[in-house]
């Protein structure tokens, strides 16, 4: 007879298991149920939410955008300006925060300046930086890059100082060097917050990225929703907003993956 | 016991029945016996400890007591009251309150917010009035003093004592008690355990008592059940007849040591499997 | 001798109050190197700017404006671009954009945080409006801007729309983890000791929750800022993302640099206010954390 507690466990994952299914059902209809509100919303010109284009109508539009190249091309220069700008982010922001986590004159001298840039929306910088730059892909790669590299830096700033000091002083009393608690301790230690920054950076990162190709762009995800306004396409900007949507939610997935990758020990879902 | 008798307090109440009461998880699956076939017979009044290995089902018991979960077969009866049988749980309620293994305080609140909870929100007694009543109880307690600061501000000792009295505000037939002491160091152990006893003789309420620690279980318990490896089974009953009020000198005695002795070799076996079960379970 | 009455005042009364504390730990921080050096670091960034931009003229820096040509001008009483302290168009600007921000931030909360409460209490709640939340929620908020314009007649609704929007799903999502990070055995106790439905749900649920709404509130405030300048720069006709777009295109760029400090200033003040509140709130919340 297998024992109570493995029993209790296993119980447990069939029921969250029939559970789940209840609520998945229950989630499926509420989206089925939205979208046909919508859909009658928008035929009986209920005020508002009257006006937005109906799920018939994107679903018309997006045939043709689905064949259309340009679309396409607006997927990638999106996810490239994400990639070269988050990445950079990451390149300099990390050391930058292990930095200032592990040495407290370089946090002390650093820090408060950090603190003053912090609650300037990132945007409020696409101005400045397209005066700055020669071009503005230039421009918006480091917008990009701004959002993207605060939240690393902070987050690793406040990992660093949160590790608890007795793994510190267990390294030290097993022999370790300066150079071994760094890299065997306070660099494992401070992981999980560097996977918890990506991940809030990439959710950042594309919220910039739309708005700064909506300012300052002729080309991009962002360029194309808000083209569709402009241009009077309305269901395009639904098909914009949804494509957005989507390429967050990988992106955001991609990161968890390559986070849970990692930070093995963590793994416990 | 004798002496609680000896003492002028209401008659006690609070007697349970556990009749040949089983637990199977997931009825439907695997069907893992939890709980086989208890039974019980706790007088009104009685100082009831249960001692078994950890996780051998003593808490599925204790549960079903309180109302968080059913049984599969079997009754318990609460002062000749049907409380839980197969198919009905009873609703969790005060006249039957539980005292958590890690405690239960509510960190949000103050000492005095914590004992005045269950009074205030059953509605029994204006809020003035339970602040007053919860005073004097924590002054009778020993725990003056603290009734402004919030849980994390005392000491584990201390936040198991207001636990305690949060309990007695309600006045409950029966306190379930969940190895309230578990992470306790031994000093401390032996201050609450006397605190307990004091409680217990003054308000002579029916105490249902788990405890993985044996002498813990001697020194506090008036009977001891000893239950066996999963599934829990009653292994030994043991009458203590050590005379109350008890104190630490107790644990000294000829009496207690023998009692010790007696079940120890019991428990010891029990462990073994346990243990030997518990490996299985990692490999 | 203040440090000994300070420890004999925790062990007395309900703890040293919370003036007392901070005072304390302002004088020790004061003994420290860190206000020095923080102050350095600060003081060396500007003069790095001033640098850059004012002094050396490095090629592309030279192009930004340099911090004594925003301060001059923003002190000015006679600003050559317009605005400064001392033209009521600054203020215009700012309670502009702090009445938007207010406005979006209380409709986000006072509808998000009991969203939230409900999610995390009934379990059907959760499971019809938890995957439709989640379907929205990857959409940022600043790609809602062309829809917000479509669907709300007037800027003034979209904008507030827009912000709105980035706060609801952090308030509503904040207060969801914080219900479901109360320890069940909380919950037990609670039923234990005889407390109904509309108990657990004001006794346990939202003191136990109040802390990760209250972090859900600060993050809040700062999307609503966020997605406040995003909607101005595309549909405003004042306030300080406004502003910002503005005095780019008018060629004007040191108030480009006075609206980026204001709007810093006022998005600290902001989360520092709510911080405030949250500490007031939760009492034992500081209390657990001084320990």
């Amino acid at each position: 007879m297998t024992t109570a507690v493995i029993a209790q466990g296993f119980n447990w994952t069939r029921c969250r298991r029939k559970i789940a299914n209840i609520s998945t059902a229950r989630g499926i209809a509420a989206i089925v149920v939205f979208t046909i509100v919508w859909e009658l919303c928008t035929r009986l010109h209920v005020p508002i939410i009257g006006n937005v284009p109906a799920p018939s109508a994107v679903l018309a539009a997006l045939g043709k955008q689905l064949v259309s190249a340009e679309y396409w091309l607006s997927w990638r220069d999106s996810c490239l300006r994400i990639l070269s700008g988050f990445v950079l982010a990451q390149v300099l922001g990390i050391p930058l925060g292990l930095l200032m986590g592990m040495n407290r004159t370089a946090r002390e001298l650093i820090y408060p300046v950090f603190e003053i840039m912090r609650p300037i929306p990132p945007l409020a910088w696409v101005p400045a930086s397209v005066i700055f730059w020669p071009t503005s892909e230039m421009s918006m790669m480091f917008v990009v890059f701004l959002g993207g590299f605060f939240t690393v830096v902070l987050n690793i700033v406040g990992g660093a100082r949160s590790i608890d000091i007795r793994y510190i002083r267990a390294a030290h009393s097993l022999g370790s060097s300066r150079s071994d608690i760094f890299w065997r301790v306070m660099l494992p230690a401070t992981l999980p917050s560097i996977v918890v920054g990506m991940t809030v950076g990439m959710g950042i990162t594309w919220a910039v990225v739309v708005a700064a190709e909506m300012i300052a762009s002729r080309s991009g995800l962002g360029f194309l929703t808000w083209r569709a306004y402009v241009a009077g396409e309305y269901p395009l900007i639904i098909i914009g907003m949804m494509s957005i949507g989507i390429a967050g939610y990988m992106s955001s997935a991609l990161i968890r993956f390559i986070g849970s990758r990692l930070t093995p020990w963590l793994r416990v879902f | 016991m004798n002496t609680a008798e000896a003492l002028s307090v209401p008659a006690p109440r609070g007697q349970i029945s556990i009749r040949n009461v089983s637990k199977v998880y997931d009825p439907e699956g695997a069907r893992v016996l939890a709980v086989d076939n208890c039974s019980m017979e706790i007088a009104a009044g009685e100082f009831c400890v249960v001692v078994g290995p950890s996780g051998c089902g003593k808490t599925t018991l204790l549960n079903a007591i309180a109302g968080f979960h059913g049984i599969t077969s079997g009754e318990i009866l609460l002062d000749g009251k049907l409380l839980c049988g197969p198919g009905k749980t009873p609703p969790p309620g005060s006249d039957r309150i539980v005292v958590f293994q890690n405690g239960a305080l509510f960190p949000w609140y103050s000492v005095l917010e914590n004992v005045t909870f269950g009074p205030v929100v059953q509605g029994v007694m204006p809020e003035r009035e339970a602040r007053d009543r919860a005073r004097e109880l924590l002054s009778q307690m020993g725990l003056e003093g603290i009734e402004s600061n919030y849980p994390s501000e005392i000491s584990s000792g201390m936040r198991r004592r207001v636990e305690i009295a949060r309990a007695m505000m309600t006045d409950p037939s029966v306190l379930l008690l969940d190895e309230p002491f578990r992470a306790m160091d031994a000093l401390t152990k032996t201050v609450v355990h006397q605190f307990l006893l004091d409680v217990y003789d003054r308000s002579n309420k029916t105490i249902f008592f788990i405890t993985h620690d044996l002498e813990e279980a001697i020194f506090l318990g008036s009977k001891v059940y000893i239950m066996t490896t999963r599934p829990a089974r009653i292994k030994t009953v043991l009458d203590v007849d050590i005379p109350r009020p008890r104190d630490f000198r107790v644990l000294s005695s000829a009496k207690y040591i023998k009692l010790k002795k007696e079940c120890i070799e019991a428990v010891h076996e029990e462990a073994l499997k346990a243990f030997k079960a518990g490996e299985r379970e990692m490999a | 001798m203040s440090t000994a009455s300070a420890a004999t005042a925790t062990r007395n009364d309900a703890g040293p109050s919370s003036l007392e504390v901070s005072l304390f730990c302002l004088r020790e921080w004061l003994k420290s190197a860190a206000p020095y050096l923080n102050l350095l670091g600060i003081v060396g960034f500007i003069f790095l700017w001033y640098l850059l931009t004012e002094k050396l003229k490095v090629p592309w820096f030279n192009k930004l404006p340099g911090p004594v040509g925003v301060y001059g001008e923003w002190v000015s009483p006679d600003p050559s671009y317009g605005i400064s302290l001392y033209t009521p168009e600054y203020y215009q600007h700012i309670v502009t954009s702090i009445w938007r921000v207010l406005q979006a931030f209380f409709l986000a909360t006072f509808l998000g945080v009991p969203v939230g409460l409900m999610m995390g209490w009934k379990k059907t709640f959760k499971d019809y409006t938890f995957p439709l939340l989640e379907t929205l929620r990857p959409i940022p908020m600043l790609a809602w801007v062309p829809l917000s314009i479509l669907m709300w007649p007037g800027r003034e609704a979209s904008i507030i729309f827009l912000t709105f929007l980035g706060s609801f799903f952090a308030t509503v999502l904040n207060t969801l983890l914080g219900v479901e990070s109360i320890d069940e055995v909380y919950f037990r106790a609670a039923h234990s000791l005889g407390a109904k439905p509309r108990h657990v749900f004001l006794k346990v649920i939202l003191p136990g929750a109040l802390p990760f709404i209250f972090t859900g509130l600060q993050i809040s405030m700062g999307f609503a800022w966020f997605s406040l300048v995003a909607g101005e720069m595309l549909a405003g006709e004042y306030g300080l993302g406004y502003l910002i777009w503005n005095s780019f295109i008018m060629v004007q760029y040191p108030v480009i640099v006075i609206a980026m400090v204001t709007l810093g200033v006022i998005g600290w003040l902001s989360s520092a206010l709510i911080r405030l509140v949250g500490n007031r709130l939760m009492q034992w919340k500081v209390r657990e954390e001084i320990r």
